[in-house]
């Protein structure tokens, strides 16, 4: 095993980090402020990725598809929230879960009906295409350097807009009071529009990056929703910090897990059965780590007060 | 979920049989229809229909029910269309985890099930059963002449499938044949929509050759990332890797690929040639491999309802297994296992005008049988 293939997969990790951690941020976003369980965050994933398929497609550009993913997006969970979301934040989890669910069986046939059942044409714009060497002689795919920096970069941008901005006050305020800030005149059920807008946004932002990296079809939000949900029980829900680092845990857990466990277990026995229990193994992983996790640190790494 | 045109074709079929006594035949077909898979189910379900509809059979009632990829539900659906529709024979599931869930229990009941396209191998040999016919492959096969056809450029493959049914038995299949050595054995998990971690391994194995199978939305996102990655690697797979349901997604990535199929758009005989254009002037879009198995699958029970009565299970079997129906696939006959014997061809991704197919450069292998045929004792 040579460094640039260690790097190679480091990175990999981290990129699948990074790609969870915008999933997961607006997930644990709604959750902390309203309190709301939202199922239906990964079918904005999907609208992201539509949305930016089909402008693409119509357009011939990835960046315009890529604004119309933001907005696409942002307007879906702006309409969710209002319609059906706004109704639930009294009602216990159970509703909200049954609800959201709804949801994604309504969003699910919605767009089959609007795009059909084939998975749709999305392409990385020639700019980020390519690869760039690594050092120690390895390559690594240039698009995935620009999505761990966009990662990154929204990282920086949450937590600025968090700690320094009056916005970023009022949902602060919103997660340890609801009743104190409504009460100070702050309107709470705009304020829960917008942050619920923002999470939407940053899960369709993801859904259209991954959208060129991999098939844009129906339901493809659902694995990366439950990966979504493992990073925020890690993490501590509630808490965007947990949010980034149980992101990337559960990335490099994963990636490399995928990538070491065969060959660990390929020392002890042939490769053809290494390869299928390694395999077997690397994909119940990150529930092992969630479930060891979860026994030392029963509200997760960075619980937020409650 | 029921279709409409079966239940027009009942209700069509009913006042047809005022007339002159016409014996109704129901035909489940459970396959999938939602999820990523759908693809794959829709071009199924399509072919069926309209093979179906094109014979002016009014007697044939189809009962569709859509599976979503899910085992539990495709053992649902059977328990249902058995016990409570009464079908006649079972046909459409796509995946073999599902057909080895549904298939095993419905042929020990007495119904006739006939595969357009899983042939996982513990069907194929010792379990093999006079009630289960499969129309489309044993799942080596594709796999098979793809190793074949490796041994003439290669020395040093990577090798990639799905860990479930169909994925063993594809990478059993390829290794079957060729005589190089494997530099990586990697099964992903079923359903994987990131490759990131198997490139790497790829680019760090020093292969000359990569063979995947990944049918559907995995083998998109594959290519698209393979594309991307900077790897040169040539990549080889069998047909359903890049099939007609896939190849616009992919791109220009998948041009001049090779892999291995039964059948192929541009197969020269009369029945492809009218299966081609019908599929295309009623769905607008290009038939993929599935279809091409589901049409073939529909034709065959045609067949077999012209000569038998269903009721009549030994003669129906019986006139299933003179297999006496014009193939897309040309020569087609059913081996001992009810098995296809048939020829399986290496094909090329091609350009025609914008439109990415596939068309043959070779043959793998003539009147081709599985390996798990000398297993079965019928």
């Amino acid at each position: 095993m040579s460094l640039a293939l260690l790097l190679e997969q480091v990175l990999n990790g981290l990129q699948l980090g990074v790609m969870l951690f915008l999933m997961a941020a607006g997930l644990t976003l709604i959750f902390g402020v309203m309190g709301l369980i939202n199922l239906a965050h990964g079918s904005l994933y999907m609208v992201g990725a539509f949305a930016c398929a089909a402008v693409a497609a119509a357009t011939g550009s990835f960046w315009i598809g890529l604004v119309a993913s933001l907005i696409a997006a942002a307007a879906a969970g702006a309409i969710m929230e209002m319609t059906v979301i706004r109704r639930l934040y009294d009602r216990d989890h159970l509703d909200q879960v049954l609800a959201t669910f709804a949801l994604i069986l309504i969003f699910s046939e919605g767009t089959r009906w609007l795009f059909g059942s084939f998975p749709l044409y999305l392409d990385i714009p020639p700019l980020l295409q390519g690869a760039v060497p690594l050092p120690g002689g390895g390559q690594y795919q240039l698009y995935r350097l620009a999505i761990i920096g966009v990662g990154i970069a929204v990282a920086l941008g949450l937590y600025l807009l968090i700690s320094r901005t009056r916005l970023g006050m009022r949902i602060r305020a919103g997660e340890s009071d609801r009743e104190m800030i409504a009460a100070l005149g702050v309107d709470i059920r705009t304020l829960y529009t917008v942050v619920f807008a923002l999470g939407a946004a940053l899960a369709g932002l993801a859904g259209a990056m991954v959208g060129a990296l991999q098939s844009v079809q129906v339901g493809m939000g659902e694995p990366a929703l439950i990966l979504a949900f493992v990073v925020i029980v890690i993490g501590g829900i509630g808490s965007i910090k947990g949010a980034l680092f149980g992101a990337i845990l559960v990335g490099l857990v994963d990636t490399m897990g995928r990538f070491l466990l065969p060959k660990a277990l390929a020392l002890m026995m042939p490769a053809a059965q290494a390869g299928l229990i390694g395999a077997a193994l690397a994909s119940m992983l990150i529930y092992i780590v969630m479930a060891l996790i979860l026994a030392f640190r029963p509200s997760g790494l960075f619980a937020a007060q409650s | 979920m029921k279709n409409i045109l079966a239940a027009s074709m009942f209700t069509l079929s009913l006042a047809a049989s005022g007339l002159a006594y016409a014996e109704s035949v129901k035909i489940g077909v459970i396959t999938t229809l939602s999820g990523g898979g759908a693809g794959l189910g829709v071009d199924m379900r399509d072919a069926f229909a309209l093979a179906m509809k094109q014979s002016g059979n009014k007697d044939v009632e189809l009962v569709i029910e859509d599976d979503a990829q899910k085992p539990e539900i495709a053992v649902q659906l059977a328990e249902k269309m058995i016990q409570s529709d009464k079908v006649d024979l079972l046909t459409g599931i796509i995946w073999s985890n599902l057909a080895m869930a549904v298939v095993p229990n419905a042929v020990a009941q007495d119904i006739i099930y006939l595969s357009p396209n899983a042939g996982p191998s513990a069907l194929a040999g010792a379990n093999c059963n006079k009630n289960y016919f499969n129309v489309a492959y044993q799942n080596d096969n594709f796999h098979e002449a793809m190793g074949q056809y490796a041994n003439k450029d290669y020395k040093k493959t990577f090798i990639l499938a799905p860990n479930y049914p169909a994925g063993k038995d594809s990478l059993t299949g390829f290794k079957r044949y060729y005589k190089g050595e494997l530099v990586g054995e990697v099964y992903t998990q079923v359903g994987q929509t990131d490759y990131a971690a198997e490139i790497a391994q790829i680019r760090d194995s020093g292969a000359d050759s990569v063979f995947f199978f990944l049918p559907g939305g995995m083998g998109i996102s594959f290519m698209k990332q393979y594309a991307q990655s900077g790897v040169n690697i040539p990549v080889m797979g069998p047909g359903f890797s890049f099939d007609q349901d896939i190849l616009p997604a992919v791109g220009d990535a998948a041009l001049g690929v090779k892999n291995s199929s039964s059948w192929s758009k541009d197969l020269d005989n009369e029945a492809n040639k009218q299966f081609v254009e019908a599929f295309k002037a009623e769905y607008d879009r290009l038939p993929s491999v599935y279809a091409a198995q589901s049409w073939d699958t529909a034709n065959l029970i045609l067949s077999a309802l012209s000569k038998a009565s269903v009721k009549d299970k030994d003669a129906f079997r019986a006139a299933l297994k003179a297999a006496d129906f014009k193939s897309v696939r040309g020569e087609f006959t059913f081996n001992t296992n009810n098995h296809p014997i048939q020829n399986i061809y290496v094909r090329e991704v091609i350009k025609e005008g914008d439109v990415l197919t596939n068309k043959i450069v070779g043959t793998a292998f003539e009147d081709h049988k599985d390996a798990y045929a000398e297993q079965c004792k019928m």
